[in-house]
Protein backbone atom coordinates (compact mmCIF):
# COMPACT_ATOMS: atom_id res chain seq x y z
CA UNK A 1 0.00 0.00 0.00
CA UNK A 2 1.88 3.46 -0.81
CA UNK A 3 1.18 6.56 1.18
CA UNK A 4 0.07 8.79 -1.90
CA UNK A 5 -2.73 7.48 -4.31
CA UNK A 6 -2.60 9.40 -7.48
CA UNK A 7 -5.78 8.69 -8.95
CA UNK A 8 -5.34 9.78 -12.65
CA UNK A 9 -7.56 9.53 -16.72
CA UNK A 10 -6.32 6.83 -18.21
CA UNK A 11 -4.88 9.14 -20.92
CA UNK A 12 -1.93 9.72 -18.37
CA UNK A 13 -1.41 6.19 -16.97
CA UNK A 14 2.20 5.33 -19.17
CA UNK A 15 3.33 8.95 -18.40
CA UNK A 16 2.72 9.05 -14.86
CA UNK A 17 4.33 5.47 -14.55
CA UNK A 18 7.07 7.58 -16.57
CA UNK A 19 7.41 10.08 -14.00
CA UNK A 20 6.95 7.88 -11.20
CA UNK A 21 10.42 6.03 -12.57
CA UNK A 22 12.25 9.38 -12.85
CA UNK A 23 11.41 10.13 -9.68
CA UNK A 24 12.24 6.89 -7.92
CA UNK A 25 9.41 6.54 -6.33
CA UNK A 26 8.64 3.40 -5.59
CA UNK A 27 4.99 1.30 -5.34
CA UNK A 28 5.25 1.98 -1.16
CA UNK A 29 5.58 5.81 -2.10
CA UNK A 30 2.93 5.65 -4.79
CA UNK A 31 0.04 3.66 -6.14
CA UNK A 32 -1.49 4.45 -9.41
CA UNK A 33 -5.01 3.42 -9.73
CA UNK A 34 -6.89 5.08 -13.63
CA UNK A 35 -10.24 6.00 -14.76
CA UNK A 36 -11.06 5.09 -18.63
CA UNK A 37 -9.95 7.95 -20.89
CA UNK A 38 -12.70 7.66 -22.96
CA UNK A 39 -14.56 9.91 -19.79
CA UNK A 40 -13.36 12.24 -21.81
CA UNK A 41 -15.91 12.21 -24.41
CA UNK A 42 -18.59 12.61 -22.02
CA UNK A 43 -17.19 15.10 -19.60
CA UNK A 44 -20.18 15.07 -16.95
CA UNK A 45 -19.12 11.60 -15.84
CA UNK A 46 -15.71 12.17 -14.52
CA UNK A 47 -16.33 13.67 -11.20
CA UNK A 48 -19.10 11.40 -10.46
CA UNK A 49 -16.43 8.42 -11.15
CA UNK A 50 -13.64 10.15 -9.46
CA UNK A 51 -15.61 10.50 -5.97
CA UNK A 52 -17.08 7.00 -6.61
CA UNK A 53 -13.47 5.78 -5.65
CA UNK A 54 -12.34 8.54 -3.65
CA UNK A 55 -15.15 7.38 -1.12
CA UNK A 56 -14.10 3.44 -1.33
CA UNK A 57 -10.44 4.48 -0.93
CA UNK A 58 -10.71 7.04 1.63
CA UNK A 59 -8.48 6.14 4.88
CA UNK A 60 -6.22 3.94 2.54
CA UNK A 61 -3.87 6.06 2.03
CA UNK A 62 -1.91 9.59 3.64
CA UNK A 63 -2.62 11.24 0.53
CA UNK A 64 -4.61 11.28 -2.63
CA UNK A 65 -3.98 13.11 -5.95
CA UNK A 66 -6.32 13.13 -8.47
CA UNK A 67 -4.08 13.26 -12.20
CA UNK A 68 -6.77 14.93 -13.93
CA UNK A 69 -7.03 18.69 -15.02
CA UNK A 70 -10.54 20.31 -15.30
CA UNK A 71 -11.35 18.54 -18.16
CA UNK A 72 -14.45 19.90 -19.40
CA UNK A 73 -16.23 19.35 -15.53
CA UNK A 74 -17.18 23.02 -15.32
CA UNK A 75 -15.81 23.28 -11.92
CA UNK A 76 -17.72 19.96 -10.77
CA UNK A 77 -14.65 18.04 -10.83
CA UNK A 78 -12.90 20.77 -8.04
CA UNK A 79 -16.25 20.75 -5.83
CA UNK A 80 -15.54 16.28 -5.62
CA UNK A 81 -11.76 16.76 -4.34
CA UNK A 82 -12.67 19.93 -1.85
CA UNK A 83 -15.47 16.92 -0.49
CA UNK A 84 -12.84 15.14 -0.34
CA UNK A 85 -9.85 16.94 0.51
CA UNK A 86 -7.83 16.12 -2.33
CA UNK A 87 -5.76 17.71 -5.11
CA UNK A 88 -5.53 17.81 -8.70
CA UNK A 89 -3.17 18.81 -11.93
CA UNK A 90 -2.94 22.49 -11.68
CA UNK A 91 -4.13 22.80 -15.69
CA UNK A 92 -7.69 22.88 -17.49
CA UNK A 93 -6.41 20.01 -19.76
CA UNK A 94 -3.41 17.74 -20.38
CA UNK A 95 -2.22 20.38 -23.60
CA UNK A 96 -1.64 22.95 -21.19
CA UNK A 97 0.03 20.15 -18.59
CA UNK A 98 2.80 19.16 -20.73
CA UNK A 99 3.45 22.07 -22.67
CA UNK A 100 3.17 24.63 -19.97
CA UNK A 101 0.34 27.30 -20.18
CA UNK A 102 2.57 30.32 -21.58
CA UNK A 103 3.73 28.10 -24.22
CA UNK A 104 0.06 26.52 -24.87
CA UNK A 105 -1.47 30.00 -24.99
CA UNK A 106 1.29 31.21 -27.67
CA UNK A 107 0.51 28.07 -29.91
CA UNK A 108 -3.30 28.68 -29.61
CA UNK A 109 -2.44 32.68 -30.31
CA UNK A 110 -0.63 31.74 -33.18
CA UNK A 111 -3.34 29.77 -34.86
CA UNK A 112 -6.42 29.32 -32.80
CA UNK A 113 -7.25 26.20 -34.98
CA UNK A 114 -4.88 24.32 -33.20
CA UNK A 115 -6.25 20.49 -32.78
CA UNK A 116 -3.81 19.09 -29.87
CA UNK A 117 -2.23 16.04 -29.60
CA UNK A 118 -0.66 13.94 -27.24
CA UNK A 119 1.41 10.46 -27.13
CA UNK A 120 -1.83 9.43 -25.66
CA UNK A 121 -4.08 10.56 -28.30
CA UNK A 122 -1.32 9.58 -31.40
CA UNK A 123 -1.81 6.20 -29.90
CA UNK A 124 -5.19 5.92 -29.92
CA UNK A 125 -6.68 8.43 -32.76
CA UNK A 126 -8.76 5.62 -33.72
CA UNK A 127 -10.56 4.78 -31.43
CA UNK A 128 -10.86 8.00 -29.05
CA UNK A 129 -11.32 10.89 -32.26
CA UNK A 130 -11.99 9.11 -34.90
CA UNK A 131 -14.70 5.86 -33.67
CA UNK A 132 -15.60 8.36 -30.78
CA UNK A 133 -16.84 11.25 -33.02
CA UNK A 134 -18.77 8.57 -34.90
CA UNK A 135 -16.14 9.20 -37.93
CA UNK A 136 -16.10 6.25 -39.07
CA UNK A 137 -19.76 5.51 -39.63
CA UNK A 138 -20.52 9.02 -40.37
CA UNK A 139 -17.21 10.27 -42.29
CA UNK A 140 -19.38 13.49 -43.98
CA UNK A 141 -19.27 14.70 -40.32
CA UNK A 142 -15.66 15.82 -40.74
CA UNK A 143 -16.05 19.43 -42.08
CA UNK A 144 -18.24 19.73 -39.05
CA UNK A 145 -16.29 18.61 -36.75
CA UNK A 146 -12.79 20.12 -37.82
CA UNK A 147 -13.69 22.71 -40.04
CA UNK A 148 -12.47 25.39 -38.12
CA UNK A 149 -9.42 23.68 -37.54
CA UNK A 150 -5.91 24.51 -39.16
CA UNK A 151 -3.50 22.03 -38.17
CA UNK A 152 -2.64 19.57 -35.70
CA UNK A 153 0.07 19.95 -33.21
CA UNK A 154 1.34 17.05 -31.53
CA UNK A 155 2.71 17.53 -27.88
CA UNK A 156 5.28 14.62 -27.87
CA UNK A 157 6.46 12.94 -24.42
CA UNK A 158 8.56 11.04 -25.87
CA UNK A 159 11.00 10.44 -28.97
CA UNK A 160 8.89 8.10 -30.68
CA UNK A 161 9.03 8.37 -34.72
CA UNK A 162 6.37 5.89 -34.62
CA UNK A 163 3.95 7.82 -32.72
CA UNK A 164 5.10 11.15 -34.81
CA UNK A 165 4.10 9.12 -37.84
CA UNK A 166 0.71 8.52 -36.17
CA UNK A 167 0.19 11.80 -35.56
CA UNK A 168 1.28 12.99 -39.25
CA UNK A 169 -1.52 10.21 -40.40
CA UNK A 170 -3.88 11.20 -38.29
CA UNK A 171 -3.54 14.91 -39.58
CA UNK A 172 -3.82 13.59 -42.88
CA UNK A 173 -7.28 11.89 -42.26
CA UNK A 174 -8.15 15.30 -40.38
CA UNK A 175 -7.43 16.97 -43.62
CA UNK A 176 -4.78 19.49 -41.62
CA UNK A 177 -1.07 20.09 -41.41
CA UNK A 178 0.91 18.60 -38.47
CA UNK A 179 3.52 20.25 -36.40
CA UNK A 180 5.08 18.15 -33.93
CA UNK A 181 6.39 19.32 -30.34
CA UNK A 182 8.58 17.57 -27.83
CA UNK A 183 7.23 19.13 -25.04
CA UNK A 184 8.30 15.52 -23.04
CA UNK A 185 6.01 15.62 -19.61
CA UNK A 186 6.34 19.20 -18.98
CA UNK A 187 4.77 20.22 -15.48
CA UNK A 188 3.40 16.49 -14.52
CA UNK A 189 6.64 15.97 -13.01
CA UNK A 190 7.25 18.58 -10.77
CA UNK A 191 3.28 18.29 -9.86
CA UNK A 192 3.73 14.44 -8.90
CA UNK A 193 6.79 15.32 -6.98
CA UNK A 194 4.86 17.60 -4.90
CA UNK A 195 2.14 15.32 -4.58
CA UNK A 196 4.12 12.03 -3.21
CA UNK A 197 5.80 15.37 -0.84
CA UNK A 198 9.31 14.27 0.54
CA UNK A 199 10.03 11.09 -1.20
CA UNK A 200 10.52 12.54 -4.75
CA UNK A 201 13.90 13.12 -5.67
CA UNK A 202 13.78 15.37 -8.15
CA UNK B 1 -41.03 5.68 -51.64
CA UNK B 2 -40.69 2.35 -50.11
CA UNK B 3 -38.20 1.33 -47.23
CA UNK B 4 -37.48 -0.86 -44.76
CA UNK B 5 -38.85 -0.98 -41.51
CA UNK B 6 -36.01 -0.71 -39.02
CA UNK B 7 -36.82 -0.26 -35.66
CA UNK B 8 -34.08 0.87 -34.19
CA UNK B 9 -35.44 3.02 -30.90
CA UNK B 10 -36.10 1.44 -28.08
CA UNK B 11 -39.94 3.98 -28.16
CA UNK B 12 -42.66 2.65 -29.81
CA UNK B 13 -42.47 3.66 -33.65
CA UNK B 14 -45.71 4.78 -35.34
CA UNK B 15 -46.71 1.76 -37.65
CA UNK B 16 -43.96 -0.24 -35.69
CA UNK B 17 -45.96 -1.83 -32.03
CA UNK B 18 -43.80 -2.23 -29.26
CA UNK B 19 -42.30 -5.42 -29.61
CA UNK B 20 -41.58 -5.17 -33.59
CA UNK B 21 -37.91 -5.43 -33.71
CA UNK B 22 -37.93 -8.88 -33.42
CA UNK B 23 -40.17 -8.47 -36.75
CA UNK B 24 -37.97 -9.25 -40.26
CA UNK B 25 -36.32 -5.85 -41.80
CA UNK B 26 -38.40 -6.40 -45.23
CA UNK B 27 -41.35 -4.75 -43.93
CA UNK B 28 -41.89 -1.65 -45.77
CA UNK B 29 -43.52 1.46 -44.92
CA UNK B 30 -45.28 3.45 -47.26
CA UNK B 31 -45.39 7.13 -45.86
CA UNK B 32 -47.85 7.98 -48.34
CA UNK B 33 -50.24 5.78 -46.71
CA UNK B 34 -49.62 6.68 -43.43
CA UNK B 35 -52.53 9.13 -41.76
CA UNK B 36 -51.24 12.23 -40.61
CA UNK B 37 -50.69 11.34 -37.11
CA UNK B 38 -48.41 8.14 -37.76
CA UNK B 39 -46.87 10.38 -40.11
CA UNK B 40 -45.99 12.82 -37.26
CA UNK B 41 -44.76 10.13 -35.31
CA UNK B 42 -42.99 8.20 -38.30
CA UNK B 43 -40.80 11.59 -38.97
CA UNK B 44 -40.17 11.89 -35.25
CA UNK B 45 -38.91 8.75 -35.35
CA UNK B 46 -36.43 8.84 -38.62
CA UNK B 47 -35.44 12.07 -37.39
CA UNK B 48 -34.35 10.28 -34.26
CA UNK B 49 -32.49 7.98 -37.13
CA UNK B 50 -31.14 10.81 -38.92
CA UNK B 51 -32.80 9.73 -42.00
CA UNK B 52 -33.16 13.31 -43.59
CA UNK B 53 -34.65 11.97 -46.99
CA UNK B 54 -37.40 10.34 -45.27
CA UNK B 55 -37.90 13.16 -43.09
CA UNK B 56 -37.54 15.48 -45.84
CA UNK B 57 -40.12 13.38 -47.52
CA UNK B 58 -42.47 13.16 -44.79
CA UNK B 59 -42.39 17.00 -44.95
CA UNK B 60 -43.40 16.89 -48.41
CA UNK B 61 -46.33 14.79 -47.57
CA UNK B 62 -47.32 16.83 -45.09
CA UNK B 63 -47.46 20.55 -47.17
CA UNK B 64 -49.04 18.68 -50.22
CA UNK B 65 -51.81 17.64 -47.80
CA UNK B 66 -52.09 21.00 -46.74
CA UNK B 67 -50.41 21.37 -43.57
CA UNK B 68 -48.93 24.94 -42.42
CA UNK B 69 -45.33 24.66 -42.56
CA UNK B 70 -44.79 25.93 -38.81
CA UNK B 71 -47.25 23.12 -37.59
CA UNK B 72 -45.32 20.77 -38.97
CA UNK B 73 -41.65 22.35 -38.05
CA UNK B 74 -43.82 22.60 -34.26
CA UNK B 75 -45.23 19.21 -34.51
CA UNK B 76 -42.99 16.78 -36.23
CA UNK B 77 -38.98 18.44 -36.75
CA UNK B 78 -38.95 20.24 -33.24
CA UNK B 79 -40.77 18.02 -31.66
CA UNK B 80 -38.67 15.35 -32.68
CA UNK B 81 -35.51 17.15 -32.19
CA UNK B 82 -36.46 17.96 -28.33
CA UNK B 83 -36.53 13.77 -28.05
CA UNK B 84 -33.02 13.86 -29.41
CA UNK B 85 -31.99 16.44 -27.01
CA UNK B 86 -33.37 14.59 -23.96
CA UNK B 87 -31.86 11.23 -24.54
CA UNK B 88 -28.31 12.99 -25.62
CA UNK B 89 -28.29 14.66 -22.20
CA UNK B 90 -29.34 11.56 -20.88
CA UNK B 91 -26.52 9.47 -22.51
CA UNK B 92 -28.47 7.33 -24.83
CA UNK B 93 -27.07 9.49 -27.51
CA UNK B 94 -24.12 10.94 -28.32
CA UNK B 95 -22.70 13.44 -30.65
CA UNK B 96 -22.14 11.62 -33.67
CA UNK B 97 -26.05 10.30 -33.79
CA UNK B 98 -26.90 14.24 -32.73
CA UNK B 99 -25.54 15.59 -35.55
CA UNK B 100 -26.90 13.15 -37.83
CA UNK B 101 -29.95 14.00 -36.32
CA UNK B 102 -29.90 17.90 -37.46
CA UNK B 103 -29.13 17.45 -40.59
CA UNK B 104 -32.35 15.01 -40.66
CA UNK B 105 -33.86 17.93 -38.96
CA UNK B 106 -32.16 20.44 -41.34
CA UNK B 107 -33.56 18.32 -44.43
CA UNK B 108 -37.41 19.23 -43.71
CA UNK B 109 -36.39 23.40 -43.23
CA UNK B 110 -34.86 23.45 -46.05
CA UNK B 111 -38.68 23.13 -47.48
CA UNK B 112 -39.79 24.99 -44.79
CA UNK B 113 -38.00 27.73 -44.60
CA UNK B 114 -38.68 29.51 -48.01
CA UNK B 115 -42.48 29.06 -47.15
CA UNK B 116 -42.29 30.23 -43.58
CA UNK B 117 -40.42 33.39 -45.24
CA UNK B 118 -43.14 34.08 -47.49
CA UNK B 119 -46.17 33.90 -44.68
CA UNK B 120 -44.44 36.25 -42.42
CA UNK B 121 -45.17 33.59 -39.90
CA UNK B 122 -41.21 32.83 -39.24
CA UNK B 123 -39.57 35.26 -36.25
CA UNK B 124 -42.50 36.80 -34.94
CA UNK B 125 -40.46 36.16 -31.91
CA UNK B 126 -37.75 38.61 -33.18
CA UNK B 127 -34.52 37.83 -33.71
CA UNK B 128 -31.72 36.30 -31.84
CA UNK B 129 -28.22 37.12 -32.01
CA UNK B 130 -25.61 33.77 -31.17
CA UNK B 131 -22.29 33.61 -31.31
CA UNK B 132 -19.13 31.69 -29.93
CA UNK B 133 -17.25 33.76 -27.99
CA UNK B 134 -13.44 34.85 -28.41
CA UNK B 135 -11.00 32.23 -28.60
CA UNK B 136 -12.91 29.62 -29.12
CA UNK B 137 -13.78 28.05 -32.87
CA UNK B 138 -16.57 25.28 -31.80
CA UNK B 139 -19.58 26.00 -32.85
CA UNK B 140 -21.42 22.48 -33.09
CA UNK B 141 -23.67 23.16 -29.95
CA UNK B 142 -24.64 26.46 -31.00
CA UNK B 143 -25.55 25.55 -34.51
CA UNK B 144 -28.30 23.33 -33.17
CA UNK B 145 -29.18 25.93 -30.81
CA UNK B 146 -29.37 28.10 -33.30
CA UNK B 147 -31.47 25.48 -35.33
CA UNK B 148 -33.88 25.12 -32.52
CA UNK B 149 -34.40 29.04 -31.90
CA UNK B 150 -35.04 29.36 -35.49
CA UNK B 151 -37.82 26.45 -34.95
CA UNK B 152 -39.14 28.32 -31.85
CA UNK B 153 -40.03 30.97 -34.04
CA UNK B 154 -36.92 32.94 -33.70
CA UNK B 155 -34.82 35.01 -36.79
CA UNK B 156 -31.72 33.89 -35.64
CA UNK B 157 -28.59 35.89 -36.62
CA UNK B 158 -25.43 33.98 -36.21
CA UNK B 159 -21.99 35.75 -35.83
CA UNK B 160 -19.75 32.61 -35.91
CA UNK B 161 -17.02 31.43 -33.98
CA UNK B 162 -14.15 33.77 -32.04
CA UNK B 163 -16.67 36.71 -31.60
CA UNK B 164 -14.73 39.38 -29.87
CA UNK B 165 -17.01 41.86 -27.18
CA UNK B 166 -17.22 44.45 -30.30
CA UNK B 167 -18.42 42.37 -32.81
CA UNK B 168 -22.10 41.28 -30.04
CA UNK B 169 -21.77 45.39 -29.65
CA UNK B 170 -21.82 45.84 -33.37
CA UNK B 171 -24.49 42.92 -34.07
CA UNK B 172 -26.79 44.01 -31.37
CA UNK B 173 -26.51 47.57 -32.79
CA UNK B 174 -27.18 46.76 -36.52
CA UNK B 175 -30.10 43.96 -35.62
CA UNK B 176 -31.96 44.97 -32.49
CA UNK B 177 -32.03 41.68 -30.73
CA UNK B 178 -34.99 40.53 -28.66
CA UNK B 179 -32.17 37.97 -26.64
CA UNK B 180 -28.25 37.93 -27.43
CA UNK B 181 -26.51 34.19 -27.12
CA UNK B 182 -22.80 33.17 -26.24
CA UNK B 183 -21.49 29.33 -26.83
CA UNK B 184 -18.58 28.21 -25.35
CA UNK B 185 -16.95 24.67 -25.19
CA UNK B 186 -13.85 25.23 -23.62
CA UNK B 187 -13.22 26.18 -19.60
CA UNK B 188 -10.41 28.66 -20.59
CA UNK B 189 -12.84 30.58 -23.18
CA UNK B 190 -16.19 30.87 -21.37
CA UNK B 191 -15.32 33.40 -18.72
CA UNK B 192 -15.05 35.72 -21.70
CA UNK B 193 -19.27 35.40 -21.41
CA UNK B 194 -18.22 37.54 -18.14
CA UNK B 195 -16.44 39.60 -19.89
CA UNK B 196 -19.01 40.46 -22.80
CA UNK B 197 -21.76 41.07 -20.17
CA UNK B 198 -19.99 43.01 -17.76
CA UNK B 199 -19.34 45.48 -21.12
CA UNK B 200 -23.17 45.70 -21.90
CA UNK B 201 -23.56 45.86 -18.24
CA UNK B 202 -21.33 48.96 -18.34
CA UNK B 203 -23.56 50.32 -21.19
CA UNK B 204 -27.09 49.93 -19.90
CA UNK B 205 -27.60 47.62 -22.93
CA UNK B 206 -28.12 44.05 -20.11
CA UNK B 207 -31.22 46.29 -18.66
CA UNK B 208 -33.05 46.12 -21.57
CA UNK B 209 -31.76 42.71 -23.23
CA UNK B 210 -31.66 38.94 -21.60
CA UNK B 211 -28.54 37.51 -22.47
CA UNK B 212 -28.59 33.47 -22.24
CA UNK B 213 -25.06 31.42 -22.52
CA UNK B 214 -24.41 27.69 -23.13
CA UNK B 215 -21.67 25.54 -23.38
CA UNK B 216 -20.99 22.01 -22.47
CA UNK B 217 -18.67 23.29 -19.15
CA UNK B 218 -20.88 25.58 -18.43
CA UNK B 219 -23.45 25.28 -15.28
CA UNK B 220 -26.02 27.70 -14.06
CA UNK B 221 -23.97 28.38 -11.12
CA UNK B 222 -21.17 29.98 -13.71
CA UNK B 223 -24.26 31.58 -15.55
CA UNK B 224 -25.52 33.27 -11.93
CA UNK B 225 -21.60 34.43 -11.32
CA UNK B 226 -21.38 36.23 -14.44
CA UNK B 227 -24.76 37.87 -14.44
CA UNK B 228 -26.27 35.64 -17.47
CA UNK B 229 -29.94 35.95 -17.55
CA UNK B 230 -30.77 32.31 -18.16
CA UNK B 231 -28.57 29.23 -18.54
CA UNK B 232 -29.38 27.29 -21.99
CA UNK B 233 -28.49 23.68 -20.58
CA UNK B 234 -29.18 21.89 -24.17
CA UNK B 235 -30.58 23.09 -27.43
CA UNK B 236 -34.18 22.40 -26.76
CA UNK B 237 -34.13 23.86 -23.24
CA UNK B 238 -32.50 26.97 -24.42
CA UNK B 239 -35.22 27.14 -27.51
CA UNK B 240 -38.05 26.74 -24.82
CA UNK B 241 -36.34 29.44 -22.55
CA UNK B 242 -35.85 31.94 -25.16
CA UNK B 243 -39.37 31.78 -25.59
CA UNK B 244 -40.12 32.52 -22.16
CA UNK B 245 -37.88 35.74 -22.08
CA UNK B 246 -39.87 37.35 -25.09
CA UNK B 247 -43.21 36.23 -23.31
CA UNK B 248 -43.70 33.66 -25.10
CA UNK B 249 -45.27 30.22 -23.43
CA UNK B 250 -43.83 27.19 -24.48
Amino acid sequence: MGRCLVLACGALAREVLAVKAILGLSDEDMTLQCLPAHLHNRPALIAPRVEAVLARRRGEFDRVYVAYGDCGTGGALDAVLARHDAERLPHAHCYALYAGEAQFEELVEDQIGSFFLTDFLARHFDRLVWQGLGLDRHPHLLPIYFGHYTRVVYLAQTDNPDLAARARAAADRLGLACDVLRVGYGDLTAALGAAVGGAANV
Amino acid sequence: MLRSMICTTTRPVAGCPSGMQAMSDDSEIILEDLSDDDLVEQMKDDLYDGMATEVREGTQILLNRGWQAGDILANALVEGMRIVGIDFRDGILFVPEVLQCAGAMKSGMELLRPILSRTDSRASLGKFVIGTVKGDIHDIGKNLVGMMLEGAGFEVIDLGINNPVDNYLNAIDQHRPAVLGMSALLTTTMPYMGVVIEELDKRGILKELPVMVGGAPLNQEFADAIGATRYGRDAAISAELARALVGQNS
